[in-house]
This record gives C-alpha cells, structure tokens and sequence, in this order.
C-alpha cells in the first residue's frame, strides 16, 4: 500500500483536543509521525482533516435484498458522504440472529466493501421478540452490537435479560424504540397533519414510553442502552435526566428528524415516510437542543434503501425509510453554520462518540490508528442528485436540495476510496 | 363570478378550494339540477369523453351517482371495481392507472380506502382526477352535496350552526364539510366519542364538545356520520349499543332540537344505531335529497374539471 500524506489541512481530531493546521501522514494503512518515501500527496490547504466519519445506524439489504442495497453500494454511498466505517443492521433475509449470516456479512465485506463494514446481530431469534438470539456466540463472530432494528422487543422481562447477558460480554445494546400497541398502523406523526391528511398517527408516546423503559432498564442492569433514532422531545428530555443521574442510557438522532416536520408529508410524497416517522417543530427544536447541549451524542442516517416501485405506492402501503448515507453530512453541518454546535463537537458526534459506545478502536487520528480520514470541504455548494447517487435506490426526500459542506475525500486504512473530481 | 374561477384539471379536495371557487361548482350544479327535472335528462357537455370509474373500496351511492352523472353529459363510462379489475391479481395502483391513460380516458374517478390515492394519480397522470372518497382524507363531491342541500333548503351556508356528529377521526366526509362549511362562514361544530373526536379538530376551526345534547339544541343543521368500523380500531369505545345510548339521534334528542333543524347523513344509515329509524324518514330529513343533488354536483364538477364554461352554460 503505497504511504499518503495530507498537506496543510486544518486538523480536527476531538479525542486527542486537536484542532490544527498541519500534515497527516500514513504508513502502512496506520496513522504515522512522518512521511514514508514515494508518498502520494493530498493537498488539504483550505479543508478540514477529520478522523473517518462513523455512521452507526444503516441497512445495506444483504443478504436478501440486493435489488435495494448490497454491501458494495452501501460501502460506495458511505464514502461519497465521507464515512469510512457503518454499523449495518440485523434486519436483512434470513435475520442477522446466527454467526452464519454474521460471517457471510464479513466475507462479502472483505470482498467488496470500500469502507469498515461492522456488523450488529439480533438480540432475539427473526427479530420476533420472543427468545433471545445466541448474543456471545454472534459477539464472538464480530458484532459490535445486537438490535432487533426495524422491531422492538415488546416483552420488558426479555429485554432486561438481554442487556443483562449482553453486560457480560461486552456487548452494547441498541433499541429501536417503538410501543407496537400504541403506534399499530400508524404511518405518520399523531398530530394536525395526520388529522389534516387522514393518516393514521404514529404517536411520539409510542416511542417515549419505550425510551422511558429502556432508561429503568439500564439503571436496573448498570448496562448500557442506545437509543435509536430518536425522534421526539420528550425522548431527549428523559435521556438527558438520566444521563444526569449516571445511567448508562445514549440517544442518536437523524438527520431527516431534525431537518424536517411531519409537514412535508402533505403532498403524501413517500419519500418523508419513515419509521420513526417525521415530528412537529416542537420535537424538532429539542432534538436540535439535545444535540447543542450532548444530550445527543452521536448522529446517524438510518441509511433505509427500498425500490422505487416498493415506494411508488399509496402511502398507506410504502415501506419506511430513506436513503441518508449521501446527504447526511451537509445536512449536519447546517448545525455548526446556525452555531448549534461547534465544528469539532459535530466531528465527535461522527467519530469518537460512537466509537466509544461501539467499543471501536477508531474516531481518532492518534498516531497507530487505523488511517481512515474524512476530508472536509465545509464551504463547498452542491446540489444533491439522487438519479447520480451510489445507491441502488433513489427514495431520498432531499433529491434537488441545495446543500453546503461536503466531503471531498474518503480515506479508509490508508487507501483513497472516494475523491470529488 | 367571473368566467375565469375555475382552474383545476383534477378535484381532489375541498382544503385546496377557495371560496369563490366552491360557490361556483354549486352555482353550476343549481343549472345542473335543472336539467335532471326535465324530461329530457342528457346533455351533450362531454360527449366523445371517456370516464372511468376506478373504486378501489366499496361504492353504491357514490360510484352510481358518478356513473349516471358522466352519461347525462354522454360521456361513455367504464366502471372499475377492486374484485373485478387487477389488482387483485398484485397489479399496483400506479400500474392500473398507467393501462387507464393507455386507453386515453379524459376522467378518472377514484375511491381508495388509502388517503392520498387521489393526489397520487394526479401526480401521475395526464387525464383528470376525480376524489370520490380517499381514505379518511377527504370526500370533496359530498360536502359539495351537502353544501348544495344546505343552501337549497336555508338559503345560505355563511352564519349557520352546524353540527357534525359521529366518527370524526376517520370520517372523509367530516374533513370535507369542515374545509368548506369554515371556509362559507358557517360554525362547525364536532360531537361525538373523544377517542373518534380529538381535539385536534379544533385547528382547523371547528368547535369541540363531547356534550351532545349541548352540540344539537342550537345547531340549524345536524349531519351525522356513520361509525366506520372497517377503519376503526378495537380500542376506540365500548360498543355500538353505548355509541347509540350516548350519542345516537334518537326521539328524546330529537325534540330538544330546533324545529327547523335539518337533518343529514351522508349514508348508507345505519337505523337504530346513529340515528332512529323514524327521525330518518321524518319531514326534516333531507337524506334521499341529499342523493338527488349528489348527481347535479358531480355533474357540475365533471364538467367543470373537463374544461366546460362556468355558470353552466353547456347546461341551457
């Protein structure tokens, strides 16, 4: 692998407290205190050096629907939006509940993945909520965490013996949380839009009370809890308190929630229904507080491909989600331009934050690390073209959209894996 | 009014109308009516236009109500219902609509038990796009309907108290007559089970109250919907037998309501249970009137959305 060095960028790498004009250099896929003879060059003068971004929340849809997603196309999306490792989900065809399906995940990674594929498993068997999958089995396969993502494990009794058996392994629980009770056929936010356009609500309640749960659930096991993308105030009120109370309690929110309200629904456009679905501006303000103040610690796209003609629907029988990997990162950088948050601080939300959670030795630019480098161009204007999209599919609500800030180039382990022409 | 008023190739909701344009579809339906009382009941208006009838839910009044209203302006009418068309064999809405403007149909007249549907093939499609109930989004010819009877019988809309009583939450033609009876300066007001009348309601103008007896005695109109059970989940109140004990129109209610209040139901009743069977066939109760303009107001909107002069000129 041939060295890189990356010339008078401005350097921002959180867990170390740097933020800095200076060189990057790397040697053998490593972080390195000088240049190895023959070095490619980068020239960064102007943009920002960041550890290689995180996202700890997509669906790449291998294996069982690659005609959505396969592990190539995600890895392909993940590093034109400047990610360098995603945590993919266990809800794929059969389930990610076996090493089986874990290993096979890693080969294909292996082969033809641009960028860390880190796999999570099931916490029970088919994501059914009903028996717990073999957590220390798929632990020692790899996973970097268990989720029934897309469920949620209804039974209180079974999730608290999951986090107690994931706690002796090491293993960090993730939770899509969602009340199937309270949100049964809902499709959008419970609120004046949904009475407005004869839709069924999908209440915030539905997710608080599950949120409210899982808090009394990490106090009780002394294990930690992360929320999935969390979409409701009341959520990031109650994981702020927690935290404050020293429960092991953790909350991730997506862009789309704090971009946008369950207004933009009224055109019945499926591309702003996903799951949990799009809330009102009072939820999207205090998403926006919990990330300034860290309630919030980490952001996530919740990268949901689905095939244009699965989407091409009434909305009542679209699936949820949207694409996020491409748009993900200008949408968050809107935080630091409304001086929300500072730039580092949002680098912490991609890199260290859920490294720390997921147990990554990543996120940083310490010298030894893993090379994967983020370069930044914070003041580059573009306009998102989801027809010229990476991905297999093209359900994003922000095709067309004028955004600013972008990542110019992807380094993962030392090799270039995307550069903007 | 001016000869201008109308813009719209598709009608698919009451919320995007203006005034204006609301009072014209129901002038143009009074000429309309006019025409079904003489002996000779078809006009030439859309002769050579194809409509189709796409009900995707179960129709009687509204589907037949369409289909006699296309044939008195002689356009020729193909009736599409779910059981007898693809989609049971998995073809998509999308792909049926697209086989329809294969065809060169002019009008497509959809019911969809998903709200939307309509917006979704008006999005598609170059023909014109007609919402006969969508979900429980909007019903736009009933209100229209309801409107006309309304004006018909009292001579205007702006002022009137009317009640809507019933399923609110998953009732189409509640949103309907809420757009347009708020947007004519009528006073709405919503009664019924909190769990199916929430209080979001009121932002849309209307007043809230779970008081029934409080929401009939002052009201000049009283409209009440049916209990959707195919929309309703099973968490929503006890039984139809309490629905009827404490919300139902029955004798002793009935004579606590002003004498000249009318009574509405959009249908199909169900006697006994909403209403009783008697004060549904009594003087004030404008229910099969409520059918007879039904096909007067599609007329008007047929003719209309296909471009037709307003004031009903194709009608003299």
């Amino acid at each position: 692998m041939k060295p890189l060095v990356i010339r008078r960028g401005r350097v921002i790498d959180p867990a170390n407290g740097v933020d800095e004009v200076r060189d990057v250099f790397v040697v053998d896929g490593k972080i390195a205190t000088a240049a190895a003879p023959a070095a490619e060059e980068i020239d960064a003068k102007g943009k920002i050096v960041a550890p290689g971004l995180i996202d700890m929340h997509v669906h790449l849809r291998e294996p069982g629907r690659s005609d959505k997603e396969t592990i190539e196309t995600g890895a392909r999306c993940a590093a034109r939006g400047g990610f360098t490792s995603v945590v993919c989900m266990p809800n794929t065809t059969p389930a990610a509940d076996n090493t089986g399906t874990i290993a096979l995940i890693k080969q294909r990674a292996a082969e033809v993945a641009c960028v860390n594929i880190l796999p999570t498993g099931a916490i029970t068997k088919e994501l059914k909520g009903e028996e717990l999958a073999p957590i220390g089995s798929l632990k020692k396969a790899g996973v970097v965490a268990i989720t029934d993502d897309g469920r949620c494990v209804q039974n209180n009794e079974l999730m608290r013996r999951a986090v107690e058996y994931a706690k002796m392994f090491n293993v960090p629980v993730l939770d899509h949380c969602q009340d199937d009770h309270l949100t049964a056929d809902g499709v959008m936010n419970d609120g004046y839009w949904s009475a407005a356009l004869g839709l069924r609500g999908w209440p915030s309640i539905g997710e608080v009370v599950i949120v409210a749960r899982n808090v009394l659930i990490a106090e009780l096991t002394d294990w930690h809890i992360h929320c999935q993308h969390i979409s409701s105030g009341r959520s990031v009120q109650l994981i702020r308190e927690a935290k404050k109370c020293g429960v092991k309690i953790s909350g991730e929110a997506c862009p789309h929630h704090f971009t946008l309200t369950d207004e933009a629904v009224k055109t019945y456009d499926t591309n702003f229904k996903m799951n949990p679905p799009l809330r009102t501006e009072w939820d999207r303000q205090a998403l926006l507080e919990g990330l300034a103040d860290g309630a919030i610690e980490i952001i996530a796209s919740d990268h949901a491909p689905h095939c244009s003609y699965e989407k091409e629907v009434e909305f009542d029988c679209a699936p949820f989600g949207i694409l996020g990997l491409e748009t993900e990162l200008a949408l968050s950088l809107e935080l630091v331009r409304k001086k929300l948050v500072g730039l580092s601080q949002l680098i912490e939300k991609f890199t260290v934050n859920p490294a720390r959670l997921l147990r990554l030795n990543k996120g940083t630019l310490s010298v030894g690390a893993d090379a994967d480098i983020t370069l930044i161009d914070l003041d580059r204007q573009w306009t998102y073209d989801v027809r010229e999209s990476a991905s297999k599919s093209r359900n994003s609500p922000f095709h067309g959209w004028k955004l600013k800030g972008k990542a110019v180039a992807t380094v993962t382990g030392g090799k270039i894996v995307w550069r903007e022409k | 009014m001016t000869a201008t008023a109308w813009k719209h190739k598709d009608l698919l909701g009451i919320q995007e109308l203006s005034a204006t344009e609301i009072n014209l579809l129901l002038d143009t339906a009074t000429a309309f009516k006019q025409v079904g009382e003489r002996p000779i009941k078809k006009v030439p208006s859309l002769r050579g236009k194809t409509m189709v009838n796409l009900f995707i839910e179960p129709s009687t009044r509204t589907r037949t109500s369409f289909e006699l209203a296309a044939k008195r302006l002689s356009a020729d009418v193909i009736n599409i219902t779910a059981t007898a068309s693809s989609i049971v064999k998995g073809e998509t809405l999308k792909d049926t609509a697209l086989n329809l403007q294969a065809l060169n149909a002019d009008i497509i007249v959809i019911r969809h038990s998903a709200a939307g549907a309509a917006h979704f093939l008006a999005r598609l499609l170059k023909a014109s796009v007609i919402n006969a109930g969508d979900g429980a989004h909007e019903h736009p010819t009933q209100a229209l309907l309801d409107a006309f009877t309304i004006r018909e019988k009292k001579g205007r809309i702006k002022g009137l108290k009317v009640t809507i009583l019933g399923d609110i939450l998953y009732s189409r033609v509640a949103r309907s007559n809420i757009w347009l009876l708020t947007k004519l300066g009528a006073h709405v007001t919503l009664a019924g089970p909190s769990t199916l009348v929430p209080r979001v309601f009121e932002e849309f103008g209307c007043r809230v109250t779970y008081d029934v007896e409080e929401a009939i005695r002052d009201a000049d109109v009283i409209n009440l919907l049916r209990i959707q059970h195919e929309r309703q989940r099973q968490t929503m109140f006890p039984s139809i037998g309490e629905y009827t004990a404490m919300f139902g129109l029955n004798k002793e209610r009935f004579t606590r309501t002003k004498p000249d209040a009318l009574i509405m139901h959009p249908g199909p009743i169900n006697r006994g249970v909403e209403i009783d069977s008697e004060i549904a066939d009594c003087s004030r109760s404008v229910i099969l009137e409520q059918v007879t303009n039904g096909l007067a107001v599609r007329m008007a909107v047929l003719f209309l959305c296909s471009g037709g002069k307003p004031a009903a000129e194709g009608a003299k």
